[in-house]
């Protein structure tokens, strides 16, 4: 037996009734504020499988407060006994659904691929556009963030009808690209900013063609602001409600331009509006859940310099 | 904002760009640009009906449009060699952001002095001021307008909670992981399935939840959105419910960016918790939370989705904001022109707000130390 060198002090063996205080409220407050945050979406689930008995008790906890039915899921032609029948209402929901997939994706993607060829030029070359200089060029995109929607709304109707572009994908797709392109702009500058200078110069000197250097060697390495750019365009597109609202009508309607036109139409048919909106949420909780981290990236570049 | 400006990546240019090919650069510009004019120019001979080609709308000038856009991107790499090839990599985004915003935006600013209904068969107008008497005269615009002060007001509490929550995330806890997805949640969630799933169903008065609960606790006849204070508090709180997030990760991020020795530091001189958090972290969270600020009252400008779905405005346009108003001028009387004039003067007055919040942080940001 060695003998021990090191010992506790008295004060760190003693009870700390103040830190364990501050544990306690920590936790407390930390549960608090996450029960708040998942409460709202935990009472959709849940809510998607309730008849109106249960709804009208307010029941809550399924299997203990009541029974689980498929009403939601039949509402919407998605359980188990009417998936494989003909079904309208499930026909409607796909196609909507599918009208905002291809809508967030491509304005999103568009966004993403002019974004960072904007951000990468701004971050590498100096440009003189009239009186404009860089920090100019790039305070003009990012001055778009600014632009309220309601100004453009009306006019883009309009130019819209004009041009046989209302009710389309490709007009929605060419106003979402625009509301996402100075968030885009804004992440990738960061990102390109972090990369030395040195790797093109080498990629170069090697020979390759200044185009081919920013595709082959940069690019990959700003993946990762990339996939945070894309998915917060794809967050900010998918749930776009106010253009869509006023410039689709049928053909192009997004999902939750669905959603909104069936809330108030329910009475106490809770069911099909909780499978609705949970329907509308669930790609962007999978996204938020597996890919937070990106989210998080995006979202802090430019907080921090 | 802004970085330093100049060349970052030095390139020698060996490029000769021969005549030859300068001038079919030219042509190539040029020659778009021509058929582009001649192609407006049919058209409107078109639309006034002077001559008749059968143009059904005004696609084929949006062709041509693409077709000169697309041609200027080619003809600098033509034309300028290597200094063209960098000129393309801004060159699409710009054309693109001039056409989608600053054309409209001209086009708003007709708009904006003519009395156009889309539902008569009149057409536009040019009615010169009225829509500025009408503006002054309406109530409820300005009664939306003041709407928006309180909306932006209530961003420093939303501050205040978020920076609690950073500091929270921050600290030495377990599961840092759950609870930061936990708290993005509603970042994610669409604000009409938002006005929905609290706005319309926790909060409804009979059955929701939240009114059980309030009634549990003794408030008999709980009802949110009945009187105006109430109404615009709820809409408040559902607002601040999804974007809090947003603020409390731009904090958190700066808060992991200080340095863990300026605490040690502190420690070491024996700062209490208090004051270490007045004297180091606060103030170097300074510019973060003047950033994470600025874009939050950029988004809190835009309100407007929670706002139509839940109460359209009422009780008596007790919770409309700007952009839910105009939503509804047109909805309801599809008034083109009016909305689009309020819209505009809506910017005018975000861009004298922004333009002094901006000046003004940059003098806060610069730290004292």
């Amino acid at each position: 037996m060695k003998k021990q060198v090191f010992h506790d002090t008295q004060s760190d063996l003693s009870f700390k009734p103040n830190w364990m205080f501050s544990r306690v409220l920590i936790y407390s407050i930390l549960i608090v504020w996450a029960f708040a945050c998942l409460f709202p979406i935990y009472w959709t689930i849940t809510t998607t499988f309730k008849a109106a008995p249960d709804v009208m008790k307010g029941n809550i906890v399924p299997w203990w407060d009541f029974t689980p039915k498929w009403l939601g899921l039949k509402s919407l032609g998605l359980s188990p006994n009417t998936i494989f029948a003909e079904n309208t209402v499930r026909e409607e929901f796909l196609k909507r659904f599918w009208n905002s997939t291809i809508i967030a994706v491509s304005s999103s993607a568009i966004a993403v691929a002019l974004g960072s060829c904007t951000a990468y030029g701004l971050s590498r070359f100096s440009y003189r556009f009239g009186f404009m200089r860089n920090s100019d060029i790039s305070f003009f995109f990012l001055s778009q963030l600014i632009l309220p929607p309601v100004v453009l709304a009306l006019p883009f109707l309009v130019l819209y009808k004009e041009l046989a572009l209302l009710d389309t994908r490709i007009g929605l797709i060419a106003l979402y690209t625009l509301t996402v392109l100075p968030i885009v702009i804004w992440i990738m500058r960061d990102q390109f900013g972090s990369i030395p200078v040195e790797l093109e110069e080498a990629a170069l000197v090697d020979g390759l063609s200044l185009w081919r250097a920013f595709v082959t060697i940069i690019l990959p390495i700003a993946l990762p602001g990339i996939i945070a750019a894309f998915i917060i365009s794809l967050v900010l597109t998918w749930n776009e409600y106010f253009f869509a609202a006023l410039l689709t009508s049928s053909h192009a309607k997004t999902l939750p331009v669905m959603v909104a036109s069936q809330t108030g139409s329910q009475g106490i048919a809770w069911w099909s509006m909780a499978a609705l909106s949970f329907a509308a949420i669930l790609p962007l909780v999978i996204i938020g859940i597996i890919l937070e981290r990106f989210i998080i990236k995006g979202m802090a570049a430019g907080a921090v310099k | 904002m802004s970085k330093p400006e100049g060349d970052y990546l030095h390139i020698v240019m060996p490029d000769q760009i021969s005549v030859k090919r300068q001038q079919l650069g030219r042509l190539i510009i040029w020659g778009s640009a021509c058929t582009l004019f001649l192609v407006v120019i049919l058209q409107s001979l078109d639309q006034v009906n002077f001559f008749s080609f059968g143009f059904e709308n005004w696609r084929p000038t949006l062709y041509a449009y693409l077709l000169w856009a697309f041609c200027l991107c080619f003809g600098q790499v033509i034309l300028y060699g290597e200094q063209g090839k960098r000129r393309l990599f801004i060159l699409p985004a710009v054309l693109f952001v001039v056409s989608v915003v600053i054309f409209p935006l001209i086009f708003a600013l007709g708009i904006a002095f003519s009395s156009w209904n889309l539902s008569s068969p009149d057409g536009r107008q040019f009615n010169g001021l009225d829509n500025v008497y009408q503006m002054w005269t309406d109530p409820f615009y300005w009664n939306a307008m003041k709407n928006m002060v309180y909306y932006t007001l209530v961003i420093l509490l939303e501050y205040i909670v978020a920076f609690g929550l950073a500091l929270l995330l921050n600290a030495q806890i377990r599961g840092r992981k759950f609870f930061r997805v936990a708290f993005l949640m509603p970042l994610m969630l669409s604000p009409v399935a938002v006005s929905w799933m609290i706005g319309k169903s926790m909060l409804e008065a009979r059955f929701g939840p939240i009114s059980r609960l309030a009634r549990e606790l003794g408030w008999d006849n709980p009802s949110f959105f009945g009187s105006p204070e109430m109404a615009r508090a709820v809409i408040m709180i559902m607002d601040a419910w999804t974007f809090i997030p947003l603020m409390m990760i731009m904090i958190l991020a700066g808060l992991q960016a200080i340095p863990k020795e300026m605490h040690e530091a502190a420690e070491v001189d024996g700062a209490s918790p208090w004051k270490k958090f007045w004297e180091i972290t606060f103030p170097l969270m300074l510019p973060v939370s003047i950033t994470a600020i600025l874009i939050r009252i950029i988004f809190k400008l835009k309100l407007a989705d929670i706002i139509i779905n839940v109460t359209s405005g009422g009780p008596g346009g007790a919770t409309d904001s700007v952009t839910s108003f105009i939503f509804r001028e047109y909805r309801d009387r599809s008034n083109v022109g009016y909305g689009t004039f309020l819209a505009i003067f809506y910017l005018i007055i975000i861009v004298i707000v922004m333009t002094i919040l901006i000046k003004l942080s940059d003098r806060w940001m610069k730290p004292r130390y």
